[in-house]
């Protein structure tokens, strides 16, 4: 079952990365306001529910895809 | 026995601070020996780990995140819960920051740029294994090189962290944009201890510094009382 993990760097937390590449977005011309990057994890995973997937992202979040100190994650089951 | 106490070197694919650590160690007095990170135990009479810098598992998701699953890991959580020292230096202290035995995270640095180069740093906590040499306060100059080293705690932990005389070594200058110029902390304990400068780096003044070691000759005391008092 297919699964998407999007990592956010947390609000409030200065994105140093985000930062550079604003800056440069603006020198090209364009007019941005805040940049933040974050990342994405596309998954294979062996579930037989959406639901069953979900718990198994969930936990493989909390335990390796995303540092809860400094980053927040959305997860996207296909089929949900 | 030997006197050499035994301190374990492990060494991960994309360490490269390992042989540094494993000479400077063998300097100061101790059976140094490189352990691979597929092992699933420490040599024998192990009294002391030390996780040494370098970009383990190229830094993938994020720096030291993947070691943490790593085999000879859990043989060092038990090391590190029956009391053991176990240091992280650079690499190593991102390690045990993500695999939870330390508090904090390290960031990509403040200013985006790969600081390399000696920096003073000052004792905060001289009663651990790493400091039992120093005195609170003294003032040791040692080279950095790191491009995320940027030591992060939210303020309640950082507050929490302060409170508990976790925060081992802070920088006495402007470095990379830690929280509260933290350079090195501790668990609650006092015995799982990571930094951001190499000791290993500064253990002969001819290369610019011998203050790493007063640092790495602590460890190694620390090793020999533990293997003494064990065996």
């Amino acid at each position: 079952m297919k699964a998407t993990v999007l990592v956010r760097p947390k609000g409030g937390i200065l994105d140093p990365q985000g930062e550079a590449v604003r800056g440069s977005l603006r020198k090209l011309g364009f007019a941005v306001g805040g940049a933040r990057v974050g990342r994405l994890v596309d998954l294979d995973v062996d579930a037989e529910t959406p639901q069953d997937a979900r718990a198994q992202v969930e936990r493989m979040c909390q335990q390796l895809l995303a540092n809860p100190l400094i980053e927040s994650f959305e997860i996207e089951v296909e089929g949900e | 026995m030997s006197i050499r106490p035994r301190v374990a070197v492990l060494v991960f694919p994309g360490s490269n601070d390992d042989r540094d650590a494993l000479w400077a160690l063998g300097a100061l007095g101790a059976d140094a020996l490189p352990v691979w990170h597929a092992e699933h135990a420490l040599p024998r009479d192990t009294g002391a780990v030390v996780l040494p810098g370098g970009f383990s598992y190229g830094d993938y998701l994020r720096c030291g995140a993947l070691a943490r699953s790593a085999n000879v890991m859990a043989p060092v959580r038990e090391l590190a819960a029956a009391g053991g020292p176990v240091l992280g230096i650079c690499n190593g202290f991102q390690i045990l920051c993500e695999a939870g035995l330390l508090p904090g995270v390290l960031r990509r640095n403040r200013d985006l740029e790969f600081v390399c180069r000696d920096v003073r740093v000052r004792v905060e906590r001289p009663d651990t294994p790493l400091t039992r040499r120093c005195e609170a306060g003294q003032e040791l100059t040692i080279p950095v090189k790191h491009g995320e080293g940027c030591w992060f705690a939210d303020e309640a932990l950082h507050a929490e962290l302060e409170a508990a005389g976790q925060i081992v070594l802070r920088y006495a200058e402007d470095c990379n944009g830690s929280v509260g110029d933290v350079a090195g902390v501790c668990n609650e304990a006092g015995n799982v201890l990571g930094l951001m400068p190499h000791p290993e780096h500064a253990v002969d003044p001819l290369l610019g510094s011998g203050d790493g070691a007063l640092l790495l000759a602590g460890l190694v005391d620390a090793a020999r009382e533990r293997t003494f008092a064990t065996v």
